[in-house]
Parts: structure tokens; sequence; C-alpha cells
């Protein structure tokens, strides 16, 4: 039998390559100087997806929430393998926590309809919360396997998974459908190049309809066209706002989240200046090389 | 987070000034696949963004992955045991990587699950691939044998092979080199016999310094012709590995070390023939000999970025006498005569490759035309045929010696350091040293392309170059360049109203340079023309290669006929 596997992803700036003007003066990160980029355990988690889909067979869901811009780290899904895209967008939707995030995502997974696998990375690299999957498969009342490394089996209405543990790992088996959080344990296949060629033009309708600013009654006409083009070739990315997903106005964005930040700090961390070297052969070996490829030596 | 496409300011600004238009006019057959392939493009503004979305799809690959996995590799090396080549797993990693990135059929049609990219384009992978290991270039650039296929192959050999090439499925090796004859291929022995009641083809006999010969696809050259012993008694096989088919061992080389180069034992190999019969080297394996050529000089130009790149960080980094080295004379002589040297081989490779790529898709408009060929469809194809024939050969021959360069001066930029195993630029070295070696060596290059040199091919080319609206600078190292050219014509005329063979060959190799000086000079200028910033580079080049240039001249024109009589009173001293 073929799975539906639904994978959540986020474009987040990119803090692993930070520039001298990352941070704001007030201590805020600055959005506007980082680029954007694919949240990497997200591709982990796309990762995992396609390889079920290599061995099973699956249809692959890749969603996300954010502004209209991260239709782009859905293209990137597409490039990767992905079947299909959603966005959640919408303005009543910024400033969400965690809790107002799952709930979110919660309701478009709803809107969805009937998965079996819900697989996000483990965390984001701008919040490092990893609180949003466990609260999504809480919300939809499923079993969650956090921290997985690899799928060992899917079937009979059941999947059994390896994850890392402090000093090891363990193997659960929990019923279908589940919710799985993945770390970086895989290595994430590459675009593909015809892939590329083909979903490059993949759009929202609101790409669609940006593409036309000045829309009269003509160009409706010329943007209900070119949506029906796209759909008929795959190349629609679904779009849904907070009402499209059905979600309660007092449950997400800003009013959705009680977390309130109080206070970002900068925080320098000082290197030591004293270094042990093991007194072996090794530990004097590695010394030595570090000392030429540093160019005290040699 | 490398990306060796998009770090490098001479191959993106190659990619977007290469006038590709009328390549891929004609490669897409004017958009047509468009309608029935989803991948396909719908004009040049979508085909060019293919490729550099493609390119740096494969930049990426090349900087995040393969390069870091290049020195174990270079180390650790494929495996032979029982007669089995196993590759390393990190080579195995890489070739999955790019299998996965779709780009193991990138010049086959749409219809065969290719990518239909130029060759200009596909070359530009094999630079950065080569940048990132040398090594595994000689892997992926097999993708020309499924070309070979695509070109003389029947429909059913097309069919067969070319879909599971783009997928990756299918390796392939082309089989040439036997332990008796390299160079002198019109030698080769290995013997193809046919059962006259089955029609069946056999192999039989060795064949020595095979590249990747544990491929799944081979391309063979074999004599099928009994009692002739020319070039005209072989033709072109293509078998599979099969128990007949034995690697006898695996060679253990200076360089290039992670591809594996064999030795093959054919027992009764079933064969099938490739295109027709006594065609197989005078006209297949040439064929495909000068497009491997052309990805040798990919592969030259990619090792030469790694060791100039290497060797400029390491100046930049280390401090004598209380500053960088490369704020020494000495130094930065040598850093800018390298940089100047690899974007003069890259801007010769990239006008070879425009010029290979318009070749091709004129030759398959008029065979594939019908009625709509022009009289003038004819002129290009035969024109083009006529450039690239000169400017492979030239082009190989540049971009192989000067990595050579290169790499030996970035070992001697890093002084001690630099022979250590402990950094790369030893293995640069290493892996530079086979280029300009095989697929022709340069005193072959030169066999090549002398005719055309004697011949004029270039001149209508370098007429168009010297006509562009230069001004100021530009215009002044223009008419230097072009007096050079005066003297060429001369020295051409020189050597060709002596007619001596000996005296011919002799001075060949200074015809073929003083002609590259002269056809990269004005490609640079151009260039400059176009981006300012590339000025610099194009004046260094043309001021230096007026002495280069002169040295050779004075010895083409002496009439010195010494060393013909006397080179044994010297060699045997």
């Amino acid at each position: 039998m073929s799975y539906t596997v639904l994978v959540f992803v986020k474009q987040v700036p990119d803090t692993q390559n930070i520039s001298g003007d990352a941070m704001t003066p007030e201590g805020t990160v600055n959005r506007a100087a980082l680029p954007a980029i694919f949240n990497p355990e997200d591709l982990n988690a796309l990762e995992l997806a396609l390889q079920l889909k290599d061995r099973y067979g699956a249809r692959v869901v890749v969603a996300t929430m954010g502004m209209p811009a991260a239709a782009e780290v859905l293209r990137q899904s597409l490039y990767r393998g992905a079947d299909e895209a959603v966005l959640v967008t919408d303005r009543a939707l910024a400033g969400a926590d965690t809790l107002a995030t799952s709930y979110t995502l919660s309701c478009c997974a709803k809107k969805i309809g009937k998965v079996d696998l819900i697989l996000c990375g483990r965390q984001a690299i701008d919040g490092d919360t990893a609180q949003v999957g466990p609260q999504i498969a809480e919300k939809l009342k499923m079993p969650q396997i956090c921290y997985v490394e690899e799928v060992v089996e899917v079937g009979n209405g059941r999947i059994v998974a390896r994850r890392a543990i402090d000093g090891g790992y363990e193997v659960l088996e929990a019923p279908l459908p589940a919710l799985l959080t993945v770390i970086d344990a895989n290595d994430p296949r590459p675009m593909n190049a015809k892939r590329i060629m083909k979903y490059k033009r993949a759009r929202t309708p609101s790409e669609v309809a940006k593409a036309h600013p000045n829309a009269n009654y003509t160009d409706g006409q010329t943007v209900d066209d070119e949506l029906k083009a796209l759909a008929a070739n795959g190349l629609l990315i679904h779009e849904y706002n907070a009402s499209d997903i059905g979600a309660d106005p007092s449950r997400i964005g800003f009013p959705g989240s009680p977390t309130k930040v109080k206070q970002v700090m900068s925080v320098v961390l000082t290197a030591s200046e004293a270094k042990s070297v093991p007194a072996t052969a090794e530990g004097i070996n590695l010394l030595i090389h570090e000392l030429i490829s540093d160019h005290t030596l040699g | 987070m490398a990306n060796f496409f998009k770090d490098n300011s001479d191959l993106v600004f190659t990619l977007n000034n290469l006038e590709l238009e009328e390549i891929a006019d004609l490669r897409e057959e004017n958009y047509k696949f468009a309608s029935e392939f989803e991948n396909a493009p719908t004009n040049f503004a979508d085909a060019l963004d293919n490729y550099n979305r493609v390119l740096s799809v494969v930049g990426e690959i090349c900087g995040d992955r393969i390069e870091p996995r290049s020195r174990t590799v270079d180390a650790e090396g494929p495996k032979f045991a029982d007669g089995v080549v196993t590759y390393h797993p990190l080579t195995v990693q890489n070739l999955k990587d790019l299998t996965q990135a779709g780009v193991m059929g990138v010049m086959l049609d749409h219809k065969f699950g290719g990518l239909n990219f130029p060759v200009s384009v596909y070359t530009m992978m094999t630079e950065m691939v080569s940048r990132a290991d040398g090594s595994l270039q000689n892997i992926f650039g097999l993708q020309d044998i499924a070309e070979t296929i695509n070109f003389f192959g029947s429909d059913e050999q097309r069919e067969k092979y070319l879909p599971k090439f783009a997928s990756g499925e299918y390796d392939g090796s082309m089989d040439l080199t036997e332990p008796d004859f390299g160079s002198d291929l019109q030698s080769v022995r290995l013997r193809a016999w046919q059962d006259e009641k089955t029609g069946q083809w056999y192999l039989n006999g060795m064949k020595r310094f095979i590249t990747n010969g544990c491929a799944k696809v081979h391309l063979v050259l074999a004599r099928s012709e009994e009692g002739t012993t020319d070039g005209r008694g072989l033709s072109m096989f293509i078998c599979e590995a099969c128990p007949q088919l034995v690697v006898r061992r695996i060679e253990n080389k200076l360089g290039i070390h992670g591809v594996a180069t064999t030795e093959l034992q054919y027992n009764d190999v079933p064969a099938q023939l490739c295109g027709k019969r006594r065609f197989g080297l005078i006209k297949y394996v040439m064929s495909l000999m000068n497009g491997a050529r052309v990805a040798i000089s990919g592969q030259a130009v990619g090792i030469a970025e790694a060791a100039y790149r290497e060797a400029r960080k390491y100046a930049s980094e280390r401090i004598q006498f209380k500053k960088s080295i490369d704020q020494f004379p000495a130094i930065y002589d040598m850093l800018s005569l390298m940089k100047v040297k690899l974007t003069a081989a890259r801007a010769l490779l990239y006008e070879t490759t425009r010029v290979v790529d318009l070749r091709n898709g004129y030759t398959h408009l008029v065979e594939h035309g019908g009625d709509a060929v022009t009289a003038e469809d004819r002129a290009r194809q035969k024109y083009y045929n006529k450039v690239a024939a000169v400017l492979t050969p030239m082009c190989k021959a540049l971009a192989t010696e000067m990595v050579n360069q290169i790499a030996y001066d970035a070992i001697q930029i890093h002084g001690g350091t630099g022979f250590m195993k402990d950094f790369n630029a030893e293995r640069f070295y290493r892996d530079a040293r086979i280029t300009n070696i095989y697929e022709g060596t340069t005193q072959l290059q030169i066999v090549a392309a002398i005719g055309g040199v004697i011949q004029r091919d270039n001149d209508q080319r370098i007429a168009e170059l010297a006509g562009l609206g230069y001004t100021g600078k530009l215009a002044r190292l223009r008419d230097k360049v072009m007096a050079l050219h005066a003297r060429q014509l001369e020295a051409v005329k020189f050597v060709a109203e002596r007619k001596d063979p000996a005296y011919h060959d002799l001075m060949a190799r200074s015809l073929v340079e003083m002609e590259t000086y002269i056809f990269v000079g004005l490609l640079l200028l151009r260039d400059a023309m176009k981006c300012e910033a590339r000025e610099a580079i194009a004046e260094r080049f043309v001021l230096d290669s007026i002495p280069e240039f002169e040295k050779r001249f004075m010895r083409v024109v002496s009439g010195d006929v010494t060393l013909i009589d006397n080179n044994r009173d010297i060699i045997d001293y």
C-alpha cells in the first residue's frame, strides 16, 4: 500500500553563517541581514520521507507556515522529491510562539486530510525549542517518537523507528498515524536537475496574483487561467489562510501566544588559553601536526 | 557551505557571456520539446536560467560534499580482489549524490531522460567536479560514452543504453589502449570475430590502462577485418561486463587515485557492432577522443583552480619577515602569472566548447533537418567542424600544460610545507600530471592542431575578434596582438614554403603555441571589453605573450636544421 507522509518545514534565518551585522544594536536578530534558508533538520525530515517514498511508495506532502516568501522552501522540497506543497500564510499568524504555531499546523494537518505519518525536524535553528513537533502530536492525539535517526520499517499499520537517547539509541514501535521528529542523522539528497527545471515554475496563488499587479476584470480572468494551468500541470502550491484551515482566531498568532520575550542577549564565549595534550605518542603527533598547520613549526 | 559555481566569478561570467543563445536554439530545436517534456525550456532565457540553477546545485555538491571527501579518497582509493574492483565508499557516495542530482546524462536528449544541455555547460560541471576531486571526473566524465552511442549507435542501442546512462544505472569505459599500442592506435590488435551462423561478434585480446574498466558498458576498439594492419581494419563494439571480460589488475598510479585504471582480458566476450565496420578508429574513436579531450581540458582547468586557490590562500596567511608572503614581488609575480594562465586556459576552453556545440548543433540540423536545411546551414556545419578540429587540440595542449605549471608553482609557494602529504598542494601536482598524457599527449595535440594552423583555419574568428569595437587601452593591446598575427602569417609561410617535413614537425609546437597566444589574447580582450575588472588580466596576458611569441618566432624563421642532423650526437654523448 502507499502511504501519505506530511512533512512540516520552516524557512529560517541562516544563524549558522553569521555575518557582522547579524544583531541589531538593540540586541535582536537582524533578519534582513541573514539569508533565509531551509531549516537544516527539516531537510532531514524531508529526506526520511523521501526514503520511505523510495522504499514503500508514498505521497509526500510538504507544508509550512510562514510569510509568502516561504514558498521558496516548498519549491526546494519539490526539487528534492516532494509531490505536493502547502503554504499556510496570514498576517493574523504573525508573532506565534510554539503553542500557537503547533495549533495552526495541527489545523493545517486536519485540512490536508488523512495522513499516515507526520514528520518534523527536531527543532528550528532560530528558536531551538524542539516543542512544535510534540505539541502537534498532542493536539492531533497521535503517538509521537522524538529524535528519530531512522525508520526501521513500516507495515501492518505500525511504524518501527530508531531514536537517539543519551549514550545510545532505542527502537520504538507506534501505531499509525504517528508523528516523528527527526535529527541530523541522514544525508539529505541534493536537489534534482530535472525537478528543478520543472518545479521552478511552481507558484502559490498569491505569487500568481502578484505577477499581475494591476488586477482588473481581464487580469482576473488571466490569473484564473494561469492557476488552472498550474493545477493541471501539478505546479500549483496550495495556499491557505487562517480561516481556510478553520483556526480559532484567539488561538493563533500574537493573541494565541502566551510566551513573551523578556530580553535577548548577545553572549560572547571567551576561549580558554590553556590546552592539555595527552602524554601519548598519538597526542604528541596530533600536536605536532597542529603546529605545522598553523605554521608555528616548519 | 561552499559553492564551486557561485564562488567562481570567472565561471559565472563565462556562462552568462558565452552567447549560448544560438546553441540553445539549435539544441532545443527552437524549443519544440517544451510541449512534450515538462522540464524542457520554452525559450533561451528559460534555458539559461536552467543552466544557472543546475550549475549552482552541482557547485554546492562539489563544494560541500565531494571536496571534503577527496583527501580520504586519494589516500585509500579503490580496492581490487578476486577480479572485482570495489570503489571507495566515499567515491560511491559521490556518485550517488551526482546521480540523485540527475546529472549523469547531462547532454543526452530529453527523450532518453537527459537534460539536453550543451557541451559548454557540461564542461563547467566537469571543471567543478575536478576542482573538488580530480579523480572523480574520470568516472563522471564517462558520460561521453553515452554521447558516442547517441551519435553513432543504432536506434535499438540508443533505447537500450541511453536511459540507463541518464539514470546513473550504467557507467561506461572506453577501451582503446593496448599493451603495445597507445598513441599508435591504428595498430590495435584486439580481435573481433563473427560467428558465421549466428552473426554474433566476439572479442578476444588485451587492453591496458583502461579508466573505470570495471564499468557495466564498454566501447571497444577492435580489429574486425582479418589481415589488415592499419586504422581502416578497426571497428567499434559495445560489450557489457560479463564473466568472459576479466579485470586482471588495477594500476598503482602517481595520481587520480580515486578511479580504477585497469588491465582487461577479453576471452571471447560477446559484443555488438556500433556504427559501421571499418569506421571504428577513423570516425567514431576520433569523435569520442575529441569529446574526451575537451573533458580533460575541463579537468585540467578544475585542478588548476583548486591549486591556485590553495596557493593564494597560503600566501595570504603565511607570515615571513613580519608580512604575508604574497606582498613580496617574487610571490605576487607567481600568483599573478598563475591566475592569468588559469583565466587564459578557461577562456580558450569555453571558446572551444562553444564551437563544438555549434558544430554539433549544425551537424544535427543538417542530418535531420530534411528540406528545411539551407546552404548556409551546411556551410556553417563545415566551418565549425573545421574550427573545432583545430581548437580542441590547441585547448588541450594549453590547459593541460598550464595545470602542471600551476600545480608546480602552488607547491613552490607553499615551500617545504607543500612537499608534505598533510597539504593538498602535492595531490594537485600528482593529479595534474596525467592530464597532458592521456587522451593524446601534448606532442600528439600539436600533431592534430598544426594542420589547421598552417591552413589558417582560425583566421576568420581572429578577424571577428579583432574587429570588436575596442577603444583606448584595449585597442592598443588589440593592435599589439594583431602585430603578432602578422608575424605568425610570416612564420607559417616560412615553414610551408620550405616543404621539409622534418622541419615542419620540429617547429610545429612553436607555431601552435604562437597561434594560441594570439587567439587567447583576443578572447581575453573581448571579455575585458564586457567587464572592466578583467582588463588587468587581459593586459598582463598580452604583454607577457610578446616575448614568448618572439622567442618562438626567432626559432621558427631561423631555418636552423642542425638539430635534425645532430640530435643523436647530443642524445647519445
